[in-house]
């Protein structure tokens, strides 16, 4: 199968303990400003993500969830404390070590999807795959999530569930070691939410990649390995899913 | 392609309007540029070579008689090379075809045709035959203007008999390339030419034979000029020299290289205003598509695109747009140029003025526009990729409003909510508006200083041929005459009323100062010569002492009440100190009067006249012309309605061609930038308008609160336009302060108004543009996404 020439490549074990450490982050805190006000989005943060598992980050608005994947994937900065993706120390890297830790190993999915509006499916594909160092072909990325017969649309011409499957494909089809999805469903109805997230699950059965999905929605928790929740800055409980269940029997 | 590349494609598509706005104006900056610099280097390198291969001379004299023995002398002067004498001579002459009579300046040239100074380059015919008395060369230009032909006839007054001039060549002379009498400031090439004649023909019907009258001196390099010059002086003193002058004061010479100097002035200044814009508009533009791209960056980011390749990918943006402005701007700056090459070759004869186009030119004018778009793109892709990916991200924090002045004022009852939105905007982003405003601003300079050359030009002629000169007549007599030969003047037929008038060459000296100039003595009571102030009202002759014009006052040093030394040229040469008895305000030239008593008594010389001034009677000006081609006495006429005629046809319509391009370039400045600033208005607040026409707004209030901030900035801007186009018009109106002539600081109401008409009509076509898109706003889409 195609993923098996990837280096990270590797099946589910469906037993995340018992894998090595992805993302190690210790005592992490962040302040920011928004506008006039000082905002303290995350209060000493401790966690641990293992290879391959499905974790669901859940927690209500400003609880930091959002905060604490833009740390992981290396978009933000900590104001203090450790990071580690792999036993490498991230928590101090330049931007420009950022960039090629974003470029190599994290995919992202975004609530509004985030796409180009001037660029077609398979262009916005196009656009990550051309810098990866071994892709998917777009098509490919783009048929793994169902749409190889809306290739050449633009985002306008897309549905919301199918532009969120475009912003999948162009997460996945660089091969990212990390998937993190911010509420990748907090704009689509119903049936929709659904089929992404079997888009979602499927891409960490078939490829084995560490993804973690940011949600407030406890119903989705139901399908996760682990679901660590979040209140304030804060992580209040992490539990052990020990009945995972597949997207299509979630219920919210 | 790239898929980055296929975005830029793809944004470069959606935003052509705005891309198209700006690539105008750098066109525009980059036309300007191409079209004066390549003019300038052209003229330059034309004058060169010409100066160069037909040995235009260095020193140039003239004198009363002096014999052919004195050259040896001159010849000895260290740092002379050659010399070059001549007899020099205007007389009336009777152009076929023409009632007035035309001056023409007959200059020998050698029988045999052999190399020497201000050599003959003939287009047409042939040199004339030795011994043939009746052979001439005329210039081409002059030739052009009468229609002239090899083979055709002229009649000439010469040393008081009647001659028949047989036209065998057509010429041209590097003395010549701007082809005037020496006391116009304008060619009236049908009225004023140069011939070239034997030398012994000329020398014998002025008897000069065995003498000269004018010189001419090339110099060994490295000579200083000014020890020749007082040598030479010092040597033809006694011959009645009227003091030697260097080629910077040789008056084709001085008027072509001051247009070269103007050319090279204006093709920096002006573009560097128009590619300042472009950059700033870029600048504009740039920061604003970033911020609504902010999300599109983050995600870019997010997937690890580096800074560099954003950066770059926003830079590629802005040299998309300039390269098409480089290339609608270099191919515009060629038409133009060479447009412009035509009108200089009306004024200034070359054998070839070939317009030429150096592709160091070209890679300039490209160069420059994309410097100019990095500088305004700089500041904006910096921004760019200084956004952290998370930041970006996030929507952008509510802006910071806050009361207005005007609310904090207790005004606010006054404003509406829709009104305080437009002010609270305005007042969030001062810089943002500031520099839309001082857009807008620039190009209501940039018309108003259109204005003002026209103005300026207007009024320099209104002031000249209206209020200074009022005669319809001037003649000069070939020598000075007894004042008695006013009555004879007045006598003649159609002439209602003469005034004599007495021109006499002097030096003007003031400490190390020091100035040559003909001092013009005319009668107190003169109603035919009028002098005036800088406010056009008259001034009184004194009756003892100097009026000066406040140019030469300058270039002299003096202020009235100071005393000139006055070393009087001609005649007994008397030195004499005056003096300033007052000053005059004249636009052209510079000059110096005194009543003509008073003159006549410097020269101790009884009443005596050079020339007068004429009124006369419309219907008899055929009889009086005719009379004055066969008067012997008369070496010129000069006509001012022909003078004023002429000025229209020639230099008012190259003036016109140049202030319509200046205006067409304004329009697309106010255009680019008032459609630029609203049409991102409305992509950044795409949102709160759709919201507030879900709420119940209508579609012209919220067209109201889009164009309503950018009709305030209009507005505000059109008064600091007009006050900064008075300024630069001010600054050109210093730089064109020559001894030639200077430019008045006239802008009419007219020109104010027309500035702000096209700025308002400008203002009011781009928002109509941009409402139209408004109103196609789709509430939906544009609610469903995040900002």
């Amino acid at each position: 199968m195609f993923w098996n020439h990837h280096p990270n490549a590797k099946l589910s074990s469906g037993n995340a303990a018992a894998s090595s450490v992805v993302f190690h982050v210790h005592g992490i805190t962040k302040v920011y400003q928004m506008g006039e006000v000082e905002v303290q989005a995350l209060r000493s943060i401790d966690l641990d993500l293992y290879e391959g598992e499905l974790v669901v980050l859940l927690g209500p608005s400003g609880s930091g969830k959002s905060t604490l994947l833009n740390i992981l994937g290396g978009l933000d900065i900590p104001s203090s404390g450790h990071f580690f993706f792999r036993n490498r120390d991230l928590t101090h890297a330049t931007d420009a070590e950022l960039t090629r830790f974003r470029r190599d190993c994290v995919g992202f999915i975004f609530q509004f999807y985030n796409l180009i509006p001037s660029l077609t499916a398979r262009e916005n594909v196009a656009l990550v795959t051309e810098l990866a160092r071994y892709p998917m072909r777009p098509e490919q990325a783009l048929d793994m999530v169902g749409l190889s017969d809306r290739l050449d649309h633009f985002p306008a011409q897309l549905s919301g569930g199918e532009q969120q499957r475009v912003a999948i494909a162009r997460a996945i089809a660089k091969r990212p070691e990390v998937l993190l999805c911010d509420e990748p469903t907090g704009a689509l109805d119903y049936q929709t939410g659904k089929l992404v997230l079997d888009a979602l699950a499927q891409v960490n059965q078939e490829l084995g990649t560490t993804t973690a999905i940011i949600t407030h929605n406890a119903g989705i928790s139901a399908m996760a390995d682990r679901v660590v929740t979040m209140r304030s800055g804060e992580i209040i409980r992490i539990q052990v899913n020990e009945a995972k269940v597949s997207p299509e029997e979630l219920e919210w | 392609m790239p898929a980055l590349d296929r975005k830029l494609f793809r944004d470069l598509l959606h935003l052509w309007g705005q891309g198209l706005a700006i690539a105008l104006v750098v066109a525009c900056g980059i036309a300007i540029f191409v079209a004066m610099q390549t003019n300038y280097q052209s003229l330059q390198l034309s004058q060169i070579n010409y100066y160069d291969q037909y040995r235009f001379a260095q020193v140039f004299g003239q004198l009363k008689r002096a014999p052919e023995s004195v050259v040896t002398q001159i010849q000895a002067i260290p740092g002379v090379a050659q010399v070059q004498t001549r007899v020099v001579v205007d007389v009336i002459l009777d152009v076929p075809g023409r009632q007035e009579p035309v001056t023409g300046r007959l200059i020998s040239i050698p029988e045999q045709q052999t190399p020497m100074l201000n050599e003959l380059y003939i287009r047409q015919g042939r040199y004339i035959e030795p011994g043939a008395s009746d052979e001439v060369l005329v210039s081409e230009v002059f030739a052009n203007a009468n229609h002239l032909q090899l083979g055709d006839r002229l009649g000439a007054v010469i040393n008081g008999r009647w001659q028949s001039l047989h036209i065998v060549g057509i010429a041209l002379s590097p003395e010549y390339v701007y082809e005037i009498r020496g006391s116009d400031i304008f060619p009236d090439n049908q009225r004023f030419g140069v011939l070239w004649m034997g030398r012994k023909a000329l020398g014998t019907a002025f008897n000069l034979d065995g003498a000269f009258n004018d010189i001419s001196l090339s110099l060994l390099p490295q000579t200083d000029t000014a020890e020749v010059i007082f040598r030479l002086d010092k040597l033809l003193e006694p011959y009645g020299a009227l003091g030697a002058y260097d080629r910077e004061d040789q008056i084709s010479n001085r008027f072509l290289s001051d247009e070269i100097i103007q050319l090279r002035t204006h093709g920096t200044v002006i573009p560097a205003i128009f590619l300042g814009i472009g950059a700033f508009l870029l600048n504009i533009v740039l920061t604003r598509l970033i911020g609504t791209q902010r999300d599109q960056i983050a995600v870019l980011k997010a997937f690890g695109y580096s800074n560099w390749a954003i950066g770059e990918h926003f830079l590629k943006f802005v040299l998309a747009i300039v390269a098409l402005g480089a290339v609608l701007g270099t191919l515009t700056g060629l038409w133009l140029g060479a447009a412009l090459t035509k009108v200089y070759a009306n004024f200034y004869h070359f054998p070839v003025l070939r317009y030429e186009v150096s592709p160091a030119m070209v890679t300039g004018a490209i160069l420059i526009s994309g410097g100019a778009a990095i500088l305004g793109a700089f500041g904006a892709v910096r921004r760019a990729i200084s956004l952290p990916p998370a930041e970006a991200m996030r929507p952008e924090p509510p802006a910071h409003f806050r009361q207005t002045l005007i609310e904090r004022w207790g005004l606010q009852r006054w404003l509406s909510p829709v009104g305080r939105i437009i002010l609270r905007n305005l007042e969030r982003k001062p810089i943002q508006s500031m520099f839309s405003m001082l857009g807008i601003s620039l190009a209501v300079a940039l018309l108003v200083m259109g204005g003002f050359s026209q103005d300026a030009m207007q009024y320099l002629m209104d002031s000249q041929f209206h209020t200074v000169q009022r005669d319809d007549v001037t003649i000069v007599f070939n020598e000075p005459r007894p004042a008695r030969t006013r009555d004879e003047v007045t006598h003649l037929p159609g002439v209602l009323y003469a005034e004599p008038f007495r021109v006499v060459a002097a030096r003007l000296r003031f400490e190390h100062r020091s100035h040559k100039i003909g001092i013009m003595g005319i009668k107190p009571d003169t109603e035919l010569r009028q002098l005036v102030d800088r406010h056009l009202k008259p001034v009184n002759l004194p009756l003892d002492g100097l009026l000066l014009s406040s140019k030469l006052a300058d270039i002299l040093g003096v202020q009235p009440g100071d005393r000139l030394t006055v070393e009087v040229l001609e005649g007994s040469r008397p030195t004499r100190t005056i003096p300033v008895a007052g000053l005059v305000d004249e636009l052209i030239g510079v000059s110096a009067y005194m009543d003509l008593d008073a003159l006549n008594r410097l020269m101790r010389e009884g009443a005596t006249i050079s020339g007068a001034f004429l009124a006369v009677d419309e219907h008899q000006l055929d009889e009086l012309y005719a009379l004055l081609k066969r008067t012997p006495a008369v070496a010129s006429v000069s006509l001012r309605k022909a003078m004023l005629q002429q000025f229209q046809q020639t230099i008012a319509q190259s003036q016109g061609v140049i202030t319509t391009i200046q205006v067409v370039f304004a329009c697309i400045i106010a255009f680019g930038v008032v459609y630029n600033a609203a049409r991102i208005a409305l992509s950044e607040r795409g949102r709160e308008l759709a919201t507030l026409r879900i709420i119940g707004f209508s579609k012209a209030q919220v067209a109201v609160i889009l164009l309503g901030e950018q009709a305030v900035l209009l507005i505000a801007a059109i008064p600091l336009g007009l006050v900064l186009g008075y300024g630069i018009s001010a600054l050109m109106s210093l730089l064109y302060n020559t001894e030639l002539y200077r430019f008045p600081l006239v802008i009419t109401r007219a020109s104010y108004a027309f500035a702000v008409v096209v700025i308002l009509i400008a203002g009011l076509l781009s928002g109509w543009l941009v409402r139209r898109q408004c109103d196609r706003l789709d509430l939906v889409a544009v609610l469903k996404t995040r900002e």
